[in-house]
């Protein structure tokens, strides 16, 4: 559905290659697909119109270098203003007098309570002394969660429990943190509406009890178009200093993160990358800017790769596919290494360029648990020339696999054809054809 | 007997009685709808209407109300069907007043979300397993108690599975939810296998002839392979536990979501058959515009809508009275 902006532009582009300077029209053009790219992002539809614009400003009779196509210098202006607009990754403020008071702030389900626990993980690392307080008295067992994760990394937690106050509580807390010689104060806050005035009320109440150093908000980045709403709202109650852009690790685009930027023009401070208590990165704008522009994201995938790929074994990878010695038994070695990873098709998505080619491969075999082993069990009932080379597997040894496997004569065909599917691939790939990028390559 | 509290304090009185008249429930679910897209109206859905009492229509005014479409998280792509769609539809009708093309807009909207549901669990068969899924945040477990006071409401019995082992306190939320409710609650220890639980939940319906298993499972990002194999595994045992028992698969979709809810929607929707949506956080300044595109892609139902913090803010999705309480 997303497909990438450079894919778009490309075809755009494809029929004016070598022009010298971007003519008005060409610039039209490309402007309606940068701003359909970026209302999929669910960038909001008004900092898309402004941000357009700016572009346009900008390349309309830019110079095209060189060493780029058309559409690449429309991507690189785009890119360059993205960059600009997401701003430099911000460092946390730390108090010259202890305590630093960090108050988190959001939307309901935003994921404040596990942030507040990512941060207090990070700090403690740094050696600092954080002190969690679970202000949160109104979702059912918040403040049981918030002491659960402090007990699960081994933080304090401040709490008066679901009767008390929660302004009282948090001036409470951070006294308490000076006496215990705390110097961080994270305040963990009930997830509430920009448009609950009681709410927001008990914020600004909060914050004025506390003079908290850090307003943070805390903002899930699959947000819509609403982000810039609740933003503002937070933003003139309780003057965020910064963000934290939460549940990155899935597949959003994360333009909620560029709207809110334009609303506030607070710096993104952090970003959540996980389910675990240390999945809390900081900001890379690069890579947030590729991934609001659908370009996949490929530092990811590398670090996904890493991860689950030893770098012989991609090394080893690699030759045979330029080689085109690729047989089966790699075929099997590839996809039990790939399936730590995650499907096939999702994987290739995130490499640029590609989304095109796997949906006109008609996808990749789809592969589950099940389907793995009746392949592992198809190959292994193979003998060893068979496995080198598949074309001499004909009626009477395809029936020998199939029995020897518990499958049937079909499902061996099945495989021997995805397999030469793949082997297709493969030569497309080493033949120039799809490019894969290097950084990808030199795994 | 007396109710339970509701978690904001105050309780309407019509709760006092257990069983109310078919009547009654229509205008509380058209009241709840109402209420809940009141404030998306008020948003830019409501400046559709003001677009329309315009003298004439113009190109202008199909720009302007795909703009709105898309502000309201309808998707660009979705947004420039439907005003494609009603387009013609003014042009090869020859309608000329913009309130003949108002309704034009109307009856296209009410066509992207699909036909109208009817009542989709209240009637279903005892033993029913619901598998309540989703992504972190998006409002689970909330969704798990406002549908068993829904169902217990109207007459049906339940019992609720905490299935998520995982979140720190989420097996304690759904306890004290289910006081609240006042539904029993079949849990193990955090980190237990959420298999197991849901195994156990089953069985202690069935041993006490209950309607409704309602399954608690734990937040996770369509992303995550390993996470959605889990959930897979989860609706297999519920499958073996249940031997002929319905599974509905319901995955919960925060109203504030933008264009990923339609990933999330295919992901869940191959790993777990997404039989409908509940669409959670109908009650902010979110449009839940997304609805369209989710059903215009994957033709995937809403079925519910929760609208406030309070357990009874929930009620049917109904296609004409969302889209008519949209323009009102």
């Amino acid at each position: 559905m997303f497909e990438a902006l450079s894919d778009r532009l490309t075809d755009i582009f494809a029929g004016l290659r070598s022009k010298g300077t971007l003519s008005e029209r060409d610039v039209d053009t490309a402007m309606r697909e940068i701003r359909l790219s970026l209302l999929e992002a669910d960038v909001n539809f008004k900092v898309v119109k402004e941000f357009i614009g700016r572009v346009k400003e900008r390349s309309i009779g830019s110079e095209v270098m060189q060493s780029l196509t058309p559409a690449q210098q429309v991507v690189k202006i785009v890119h360059e203003e993205l960059l600009r607009v997401l701003g430099e990754p911000a460092r946390l403020t730390i108090a010259d007098t202890p305590p630093t008071v960090i108050l988190l702030a959001g939307l309901q389900g935003a994921g404040k309570t596990t942030a507040a626990a990512k941060l207090a993980h990070q700090l403690r690392k740094q050696n600092h002394h954080p002190l969690m307080v679970a202000l949160d008295v109104y979702r059912p067992a918040a403040i049981d969660q918030l002491i659960a994760l402090g007990k699960q990394i081994a933080i304090p937690v401040y709490s008066e429990g679901t009767k008390a106050d929660p302004v009282k509580t948090a001036g409470n807390a951070v006294q308490h943190a000076r006496r215990s010689a705390n110097d961080v104060v994270i305040l963990d806050t009930a997830g509430r509406l920009h448009i609950d005035e009681r709410l927001m009320k008990e914020l600004r109440d909060i914050e004025q009890r506390v003079h908290p150093h850090e307003v943070l908000l805390v903002a899930d980045a699959m947000t819509g178009q609403d982000a810039v709403n609740a933003a503002r709202e937070f933003h003139e109650a309780v003057n965020l200093t910064g963000l934290i852009l939460t549940k990155m690790d899935g597949d959003a685009r994360g333009g909620a993160a560029l709207s809110i930027r334009s609303v506030t023009g607070v710096p993104i401070k952090y970003m959540g990358t996980g389910e675990k208590t240390d999945a809390l990165e900081v900001f890379y704008p690069d890579r947030l800017a590729q991934r609001i522009l659908g370009m996949g994201d490929v530092l990811s995938l590398i670090e996904k790769a890493q991860q689950n790929i030893t770098e012989d074994d991609a090394k080893r990878l690699e030759k045979k596919m330029r080689t085109a010695t690729f047989n089966l038994e790699d075929f099997l070695q590839q996809m039990q290494q790939v399936r730590k990873m995650g499907p096939l098709t999702q994987l290739l998505e995130m490499i640029p360029g590609m989304r095109g080619a796997v949906k006109q491969m008609g996808g990749m075999p789809n592969m589950d648990d099940r389907e793995v082993k009746r392949i592992e069990a198809i190959i292994t009932s193979m003998t060893r020339q068979e496995r080198h080379d598949p074309t001499i597997i004909d009626g009477s040894r395809r029936r020998r696999i199939a029995r020897g496997s518990g499958t049937s004569v079909q499902e061996v065909n099945q495989l021997l054809n995805q397999f030469r599917e793949v082997q297709k691939m493969m030569k497309q790939l080493t033949s120039g054809k799809m490019r894969i990028p290097k950084r990808l390559m030199n795994l | 007997m007396p109710h339970p509290p509701c978690p904001n304090g105050d309780m309407p009185m019509r709760n006092l009685f257990a069983r109310r008249t078919d009547r009654d429930r229509r205008t509380e679910d058209q009241e709840q709808i109402e209420n809940a897209v009141q404030k998306t109206r008020e948003g830019s859905f409501g400046r559709i209407s003001s677009l329309f009492r315009q003298p004439v229509i113009t190109d202008e005014t199909w720009d302007e109300l795909e703009e709105l479409l898309v502000q309201a998280d309808v998707g660009p792509s979705t947004a420039m069907r439907l005003v494609e769609r009603a387009r013609q539809d003014v042009e090869r009708l020859e309608l000329k007043t913009p309130v003949e093309a108002e309704t034009a807009v109307r009856r296209q909207m009410v066509e992207v979300l699909g036909d109208r549901a009817v009542e989709p669990l209240e009637t279903m068969a005892r033993g029913t397993i619901l598998l309540v899924v989703g992504v972190n945040g998006s409002g689970k477990t909330t969704s798990v108690a406002k549908l068993a006071r829904y169902l217990d409401r109207r007459g049906r019995t339940v019992l609720l599975a905490a299935a998520d082992t995982f979140r720190a306190a989420a097996i304690d939320q759904l306890r004290i939810w289910s006081e609240r409710v006042q539904a029993p609650l079949v849990a193990h220890q955090p980190d237990a296998d959420p298999g197991a639980v849901v195994f156990d939940a089953v069985k202690a319906a069935q041993a006490r002839s209950l309607d409704f298993v309602i399954v608690d499972t734990a937040g996770r990002l369509h992303t995550k392979f390993n996470l959605m194999e889990e959930l897979q595994k989860i609706r297999r045992v519920a499958v073996k536990a249940g031997s002929d028992a319905a599974i509905v698969s319901l995955l919960v979709l925060d109203a504030t979501t933008g264009q990923n809810a339609i990933l999330q929607a295919k992901a869940f929707l191959s790993s777990v058959e997404v039989d409908g949506i509940i669409l959670a956080k109908l009650d902010g300044t979110a449009k839940g515009g997304v609805a369209f595109s989710v059903y215009d892609e994957l033709k995937v139902p809403i079925w519910y809508i929760g609208t406030g913090e309070k357990v009874d803010d929930f009620a049917p999705f109904d296609h004409l009275e969302f889209v008519n309480a949209l323009f009102e």
